[in-house]
């Protein structure tokens, strides 16, 4: 292979790796940018959804009809624990000073880590997740797996999907509304708190689709699962300007395709340290991120 | 007398005793060698969170990758040791000078940010810390760690005598020093900056430059700790800096009251030994101590002391006054 | 006095597209009482910020003279800076360090002069204590000025409101300051307190030799004390001068309260 097509197979492996970030991202964008919160949890939730798909499949078989139904199964199930966590352990600090708030996502995400290794049903150990046969296509001296293609292609219309919410439903608005001023949102009518949980499982939906999507191409599934997609996730928001919808998106691509460079290229030991890299430089030089907007204190 | 030096007497006799009572108790033996360990132990994880306190609870910034100013102190001081034969009290205390310079330059660029961002990225600094010194194998041991660390002393049976004896000093001296800073102009300085960063710039306290001034003294103390850490076990590994160990010292910090020194002392010593105590439940520990965590944050934020000190000049005082007005009711009675 | 102590040259601010204030000049002696006036939201506070180093002008320039004589530009500075050159300020909506007590907000803004090093406080020297009571008495002494001397121990955020504004400017003053910018002073304060504050400030003028740039809503006070007024109006000048000229001015009156109507004061 020339560099040329090696660059672009490793790009092509960055956009199916990104994809997953993305997702992942928007969770975390969506939830900051209404109520200002990083969820350290969220990642945790992306293991939740591929233990609950992988109860599922285990439970009714891989078919297309399972993986549907995987797909709503885990779905439903990371959407109910991201609402009823916001329940508990956020919305009583809305108010509160970011440092608890922060502390509480973190303590909350150590919960759900090391509760699933605890509970007798799922346990420390590595479960083999039920993944299709990879089919390899030779396009051009470089190689696109169908598991590849599916990954873009669910995030992409998963993407598309809460592109339309977001931008054009009522609910969407009223999210909007929420995240530029709570207190005149509410007084305008909307239901503040019933848009921040809806917001929450969203972004809960979209990272249990991350994890079956992760689960797929990486078809190991343990309670630790989440922590680095999600960190990794964290960053891509971060560097696309946390807050912001399309900065996820491109963030997490940007930060897919530069993992799959490292590892191609440098070492994979690095492509963790890439990341982190990553974060420090893009927080030193523009820590609204690419599309963030630089919002003043008011003084 | 007068009232100073009558305090000063006070605090300097308290201090003495709590070093040289137990560390005689160990030596006779009325207090046991593992009883000993765990007080020695919570008497470093104190240092830690007390470094932690600092920059997190009274500057006000949150920084969550204390576990890897530890690591660099305890590398150092292990280094040190067994590399270039230093005395051990040397080591330790190039063990934090060492901890202090990364202080600085990790704290340049960072202390810019503001909150959940310099939290983030401490957090990241923590662990890149942690990759870097799994990676340069010749002075940590990678991966597998680094055995046969020196210990406080040759003599094995005198160990936990002396290892008490050197961490509870140290303990003392650190509270000392820290106390007084506190109470002072530069100490109200930095508060200040946590209670409103703007005003207190708008007041002419250089903000910038106080908060790196903290965080280089929390990184110094935190690499003391962990100057400490290596002898006390005798072994270092990886595994001991996580992310996992810097929630260790947070949850110190925010049971004893962010923002006051003592309630984090008594928290790691609570603390320490309720882990000792939960042993036998194992994994479950891990599930237990974030529940304790949330539960704090969403119930009882303050933890113990909030922003408080327990003062033994003011417990002093109060017995003196009690004293007083009792002797003037006794008077006012046999009239 | 030639030279005025504070001279502004045509600042500007951008925020994200929108020119919060354009080309707004100033020229302030020694001793004057200077009231800044406005609609809400006409850019009085993002005056003051540029004045105190939260904001940097992206145009125009800032010139302060030093007690020695010498002129210099203070655009762009920090605010720490400014206040070691004698510019202090308070704030719209009270910046209190208010977990702190009163006496610790007013010691903290005399830091700066502090005559011992950390190692002092950590090792108790002489200069250590010599300088915390010479620091408590005059600290004590300001707010007894001010009568709120027995409540220094009380937390700043447990005082009436009104004390609260009386120690905020205290605390402004313990720093020295030769420029002193009040923001509403009077905000949230009845007929009578008002009355008090003009008393206030008229004897801080006499007793700390200050000169002052005042923000204000309250008709009353600004007419009362201040000796020349600036009206600001969506970021713009559009008006100077004694406040009786401003009182009659029609585009000032056009821009409190719309077409044909009078302010009484």
């Amino acid at each position: 292979m020339s560099i040329g097509t090696e660059i672009l197979q490793q790009i092509i492996n960055g956009i199916a790796l990104g994809s997953i970030y993305a997702l992942i991202a928007l969770g975390y964008t969506m939830v900051y940018g209404i109520v200002r919160l990083i969820n350290f949890a969220h990642g945790d939730i992306l293991m939740v959804g591929a233990f609950a798909a992988y109860f599922f499949l285990t439970r009714f078989g891989l078919s297309t009809i399972g993986m549907v139904g995987a797909f709503l199964f885990s779905m439903i199930v990371s959407a109910t624990f991201g609402i009823v966590i916001e329940r508990l352990a956020y919305k009583p600090l809305r108010n509160a000073p970011r440092i608890n708030a922060l502390i509480t996502a973190i303590g909350v995400s150590l919960i759900l880590e090391n509760g699933a290794r605890v509970i007798p049903f799922i346990g420390p150990n590595p479960r083999q997740f039920p993944t299709i046969k990879t089919v390899n296509i030779s396009v051009l001296d470089m190689s696109v797996s169908n598991v590849q293609i599916i990954v873009v292609l669910v995030s992409i219309f998963l993407m598309i999907a809460l592109n339309y919410i977001v931008m054009s439903t009522k609910t969407g608005k009223a999210m909007r509304a929420v995240s530029y001023d709570r207190k005149a949102a509410s007084l305008m009518g909307i239901p503040v708190n019933r848009i921040i949980s809806f917001t929450f499982g969203l972004g809960s939906i979209l990272a249990a689709a991350a994890g079956i999507l992760f689960a797929t191409a990486y078809p190991q599934v343990e309670p630790y699962m989440g922590i680095m997609p999600g960190l990794k996730a964290f960053i891509a928001a971060v560097l696309g300007g946390i807050g912001s919808i399309p900065g996820a998106m491109i963030g997490g691509y940007i930060l897919g395709i530069a993992e799959t460079m490292t590892k191609g290229f440098l070492s994979s030991q690095l492509s963790d340290a890439i990341a982190f890299g990553i974060l420090i430089i893009i927080l030193l030089a523009k820590p609204t991120g690419i599309m963030g907007k630089n919002v003043r204190e008011k003084v | 007398m007068e009232h100073k030096t009558r305090n000063s007497i006070l605090l300097a006799i308290v201090a003495i005793a709590v070093v040289v009572i137990p560390t005689s108790l160990i030596k006779i033996e009325v207090i046991d060698e593992y009883t000993a360990q765990i007080l020695t132990l919570a008497g470093i994880n104190a240092i830690i969170a007390i470094s932690l306190n600092l920059i997190s609870g009274i500057t006000g910034q949150l920084a969550l990758g204390h576990a890897g100013f530890m690591a660099i102190g305890a590398y150092t001081t292990s280094s040190l040791t067994m590399q270039l034969g230093l005395p051990l009290p040397l080591a330790i205390i190039g063990g934090g000078f060492m901890t202090a310079v990364f202080g600085f330059v990790i704290g340049f660029p960072t202390l810019k940010l503001t909150g959940d961002y310099l939290a983030i990225v401490t957090l990241g600094f923590g662990e890149i810390i942690r990759v870097v010194l799994i990676n340069m194998k010749g002075l940590t041991g990678g991966a597998a760690g680094l055995k046969g660390v020196p210990g406080f002393t040759a003599d094995i049976l005198a160990q936990p005598v002396i290892s008490f004896a050197v961490v509870t000093a140290t303990l003392v001296l650190i509270l000392a020093g820290i106390t007084n800073f506190l109470l002072s102009s530069y100490g109200r300085a930095i508060i200040s900056i946590r209670e409103d960063e703007i005003a207190a710039a708008s007041n002419g306290i250089p903000v910038f430059f106080y908060k790196m001034f903290s965080f280089t003294i929390s990184a110094f103390l935190a690499g003391i700790a962990g100057g400490l850490y290596a002898p006390f076990f005798g072994y270092l590994n990886p595994t001991m800096f996580t992310f996992l160990k810097s929630v260790d010292f947070l949850i110190i910090v925010v049971l004893g009251g962010m923002g006051s020194i003592t309630g984090t002392i008594i928290a790691s010593y609570v603390l320490t030994y309720l882990q000792e105590f939960l042993r036998f439940l194992k994994d479950y520990r891990l599930v237990i101590y974030p529940f304790i965590l949330i539960f704090i944050m969403l119930f009882r934020p303050k933890g113990l002391l909030g922003r408080t000190e327990l003062s033994l000049v003011g417990l002093l005082n109060k017995v003196l006054q009690w004293r007083a007005s009792k002797a003037k009711d006794d008077k006012e009675a046999r009239r | 006095m030639s030279e005025p102590m504070l001279n502004v040259e045509s600042i500007s601010i951008v925020f994200g597209g929108l020119k919060a204030v354009s080309n707004f000049d100033l020229k302030i002696y020694e001793g004057e009482l200077v009231g800044l006036i406005g609609p809400n939201g006409a850019g009085k506070t993002t005056v003051f910020n540029m004045l105190s180093g939260i904001y940097t002008p992206t145009e125009g320039k800032i010139r302060f003279m030093e007690p020695d004589g010498i002129t210099k530009n203070i655009e762009g500075q920090a605010p720490h800076i400014l206040a070691k050159s004698g510019i202090a300020r308070t704030f719209q909506n009270i910046r209190l360090f208010k977990e702190l007590s009163v006496l610790d907000n007013v010691r903290i803004a005399m830091h700066n002069r502090i005559a011992y090093t950390p190692f002092g406080s950590v090792f108790r020297t002489k200069s250590y204590y010599q300088e915390e009571e010479r620091i408590k008495s005059k600290a004590l002494e300001l707010l007894g000025l001010f009568n709120i001397d027995s409540k220094s121990m009380e937390l700043a955020q447990n005082l009436p409101y009104g004390e609260q504004r009386k120690l905020e400017i205290v605390r402004a003053l313990a720093g020295n300051p030769r420029l002193l910018l009040l923001d509403e002073p009077a905000a949230g304060m009845n007929t009578q307190e008002t009355k008090n504050l003009m008393e206030l400030i008229s004897f801080i003028r006499k007793r700390f030799s200050v000169t002052i740039l005042l923000i204000e809503h309250d008709m009353n006070l600004v007419m009362g004390i201040c000796e020349r007024l600036v009206v600001l109006d969506y970021g713009k000048i559009i008006a100077e001068g004694l406040p009786e000229e401003i009182k009659r001015n029609p585009s000032v009156i056009k821009a409190y309260l719309g077409e044909e109507a009078t302010i009484d004061a």
